[in-house]
């Protein structure tokens, strides 16, 4: 295998999180739209101006990119449509990334949002996949927490994890959605609340799971030079990985794809974990974020509850984590899910994260995780983002 | 060891009857070939041709060498429990009002791991046994067992979702005059059921069976001529609110091909019994059965048809009899398409000749009344959808399986000249 290139000379700014609402009864377009306005003027650009688009939904159908390109009044000349559920953000920063560096695209907007009207939730679980269509959803029809409540009970019965320390990830992720006032959850979670909840799919209750909602988020990618040359903050990538269908010889998944690549991943960005100020995991289960605290390199493998009980995960803490309180506190807006934690993420390393700013934080890990094709998450990525310009 | 399931209280008249719901039915055609085991009782899965592996979920390719040579084997239903869960909460209806539904994931020795229904007897870590049913959708799906049987065990909730077990159900049998209606009874109450309500056509004119049965418990002899409208709907008025399985077992048998006949006399006797009593039957029971199939542990949940396996392919020397059966078994493929939406389940029980009076010049192997009253039990108890009683039965599916013009070629052959 061939060493990758650097994403030297890229830049990343203006990101933007519309906030989400529980029900909405706008379109999938809308949300969309309302993301890559915020982005344009947080930059200073024009429509005109973006050249290369990449969009992330679920719920744009009939349409694809392809549509949106007329719809928004868009002309690119590179144009991506990412179905990769909660990985779609970091493998949207990263093609865009390498569109730019090849000239293929001079700014790229990536966009992802979703609405949820009554009942989408539902829609969208009934045509997910053919596998899961065949051979999951008969079965109880439990969605995603029943996929995920296996997952656990192995993960449990496998390392020894407590319901207590899954637990903790998520109180602390609810203590700082307190500070992210466009949270959809805003009252605080004690560990008891969370032990005493209402099971859901044993041995996952209500608290380990997130709230489905309506929402977009959205960046901006660039070169270096331009953003520069138009005074933006940025931030710059020190290395990027994806993976799909790893280890699909474990009868449960107990690992994901990072496994292979992460070494690589600290490679290209220069740094340990050590070095990484604030990790973003994707968070639709607790469990999964232990997978990839283990996955990253931040402790060994099944040493994850350990870690979790010896660390403290919230913004002032020696391990912040999901700073904006992740999906699991801020709520789940579809495909924008792959993006919650990557825009949180630019906005730390930018300095703007306003409430839940992690002092000092220059370096900042982000990971993704989905697509539930029938038993597991198939895909995975992961990203280090540094500080640029403080211009 | 699963709670006993104890004999339903009477029917509350003043309570709804809960709707028909069934769990989701959509299915790529890949899948389909599960159910199509299911359908017989089979666990099969895709075995690749060219590398052996064995696959699951179903796919259009190899997951491991990409052959598009698939077939479907029967393997060997044996696993381990890795995962388990109850699931408390599901958007789909019919999970929801059944909530707590375990399931797990089972690593199979052949290989694939596999999400499947659980009994409530089996526990993380230990060795399985994965049987393919037909659920309420009529879709194959995968219900782990423990190995070893477990006191009570078809009492499972889960377990009797995916089978028409007739514990605790009310059966009626169509026609007291078939030399297999005692066995039938017997059987069927051994098997639990509460009531066997028996139809009886010209009962001015005695018939051994009715000596035999009017006498015994649990059984109710009751005036049915499946070829006249007004005595079926008269029948589906008094007791089609209280059957939960409806067994056709209604034949009129002459030997004969066209040929041998000089007049339509009997073959419309034949149709009149064989195919339009089973509409009548059909039309004066089906709708109330369908509205029937989510009411609780005697709910409405299968219709049986006794057909002759000469439906397939006919045999000449009963040549207008197997054209009736053709048509009867269409009616059912007809039937199974009406009621599926509701969850009734239309299980069609192929038969060779029997020891009937104009069957005797037939050759054995015959079918005894017995053996088919086992096929007709065990049918129900597995939810099955095609039962095949007897040896002649089965090898005509064999070889109408392998060469449907084969078969109808050595079903016809001459003698020697005309």
């Amino acid at each position: 295998m061939g060493k990758r290139q650097s994403y030297e000379g890229v830049a990343i700014t203006a990101p933007v999180s519309v906030p989400y609402q529980r029900y909405s009864i706008e379109t999938a377009h809308w949300w969309i739209a309302g993301a890559l306005r915020g982005s344009l003027q947080a930059a200073g650009l024009r429509l005109a101006d973006v050249d290369g688009f990449s969009v992330a939904s679920f719920t744009l159908f009939p349409d694809t990119a392809v549509g949106l390109t007329q719809h928004l009044g868009l002309c690119p000349r590179w144009l991506d449509n990412i179905p990769m559920g909660g990985a779609s953000g970091v493998i949207a920063l990263r093609r865009a990334a390498r569109a730019v560096q090849a000239g293929d695209a001079d700014i790229v907007a990536c966009v992802a949002g979703d609405t949820n009207h009554i009942d989408s939730f539902r829609n969208l679980l009934s045509s997910f996949s053919r596998f899961a269509q065949d051979a999951s959803y008969p079965y109880g029809f439990g969605g995603p927490n029943a996929n995920f409540a296996l997952l656990t009970d192995r993960y449990m019965h496998e390392y020894g994890a407590t319901r207590e320390d899954f637990g903790r990830i998520c109180v602390a992720q609810r203590a700082n959605a307190l500070r992210n006032p466009n949270a959809v959850m805003k009252t605080s979670l004690t560990l008891e609340q969370y032990l005493r909840a209402r099971p859901i799919a044993d041995p996952i209750a209500l608290f380990d799971c997130v709230m489905p909602c309506a929402g977009s988020e959205c960046f901006l990618v660039m070169s270096v030079e331009e953003a520069e040359r138009r005074d933006l903050p940025y931030a710059v990538i020190g290395g990027t990985i994806e993976r799909h269908n790893a280890h699909a010889e474990d009868p449960v998944q107990l690992r994901g794809g990072w496994t292979l690549d992460v070494e690589e991943l600290y490679a290209m960005a220069d740094c340990t974990p050590d070095d990484i100020d604030l990790l973003q995991t994707y968070d639709d289960y607790p469990v999964i974020s232990m997978m990839q605290i283990e996955d990253l390199g931040f402790c060994e493998k099944g040493d994850g509850p350990d870690f979790v009980r010896s660390r403290d995960l919230t913004i002032s803490g020696d391990f912040p984590h999901n700073t904006s309180g992740g999906q699991l506190s801020a709520g789940q807006a579809g495909a924008a899910g792959g993006f919650i934690g990557l825009v949180e993420a630019l906005r730390q390393v930018l300095g703007t994260a306003g409430g839940t700013q992690v002092a000092d934080a220059t370096t900042a890990m982000v990971s993704g995780f989905g697509m539930i094709n029938y038993d597991r998450g198939v895909c995975t990525s992961a990203a280090i983002l540094k500080a640029g310009s403080t211009a | 060891m699963s709670t006993p399931l104890s004999p339903p209280p009477k029917k509350d008249p003043q309570k709804r009857t809960q709707s028909p719901l069934r769990p989701p039915e959509a299915r790529s055609r890949a899948a389909l070939g599960l159910t199509a085991a299911a359908a017989e009782g089979r666990f099969a899965l895709q075995v690749c041709e060219d590398c052996g592996t064995v696959q699951y979920p179903p796919r259009d390719v190899c997951g491991h060498c990409l052959s598009t040579g698939l077939e479907w084997q029967d393997i060997s239903p044996a696993g381990t429990l890795l995962a388990e869960t109850s699931i408390r909460t599901s958007i789909n209806l019919y999970f929801r009002e059944r909530t707590p539904w375990r399931m797990g994931s089972v690593k199979l020795e052949a290989g694939p791991v596999v999400l499947c229904h659980l009994h409530g007897d089996c526990a993380r870590g230990e060795a399985v046994t994965l049987l393919n049913r037909l659920d309420a959708s009529g879709q194959g799906v995968l219900l782990a067992v423990p190995t070893n049987r477990t006191s009570n065990m078809e009492d499972d909730p889960q377990m009797r979702a995916l089978s028409a077990d007739p514990k605790h159900r009310r059966i009626l049998i169509t026609d007291l005059r078939n030399p297999n209606t005692p066995a039938l009874v017997t059987s069927l109450l051994e098997a639990g059921a509460s009531t066997v309500f028996v139809g009886e056509a010209e009962s001015w004119r005695p018939h051994a069976n009715r000596d035999l049965l009017s006498g015994l418990d649990g059984v109710s002899v009751l005036p049915l001529d499946v070829t006249d409208t007004a005595s079926v709907q008269r029948l589906a008025g008094e007791i089609g609110g209280k059957t939960d399985i409806l067994v056709n077992n209604a034949r009129f048998l002459r030997p004969g091909g066209v040929l041998a006949r000089s007049d339509t006399t009997f073959a419309r006797e034949e149709m009149e019994t064989n195919y339009l009593g089973l509409m009548r039957l059909a039309q004066a029971f089906g709708p109330g059965m369908c509205a029937r199939t989510n009411d609780g542990v005697n709910s409405a949940v299968a219709w049986v048809n006794v057909l002759s396996v000469f439906a397939l392919s006919n045999a000449p020397d009963f040549g207008c009899f197997s054209a009736t059966n053709a048509a009867a078994y269409s009616l059912c493929q007809s039937l199974r398409g009406e009621f599926r939406s509701s969850g009734l389940r239309v299980m069609t029980v192929f038969t060779g000749p029997d020891d009937d009076d104009w069957t005797q010049p037939v050759p054995p192997p015959k079918v005894t009344s017995k053996a088919l009253a086992k096929a007709v039990v065990k049918g129900l108890q597995q939810g099955l959808e095609d039962v095949w009683c007897g040896d002649v039965a089965m090898e005509i599916r064999e070889r109408w399986r392998r060469d449907p013009k084969v078969l109808e070629r050595e079903l016809t052959q001459g003698g020697e000249g005309a």
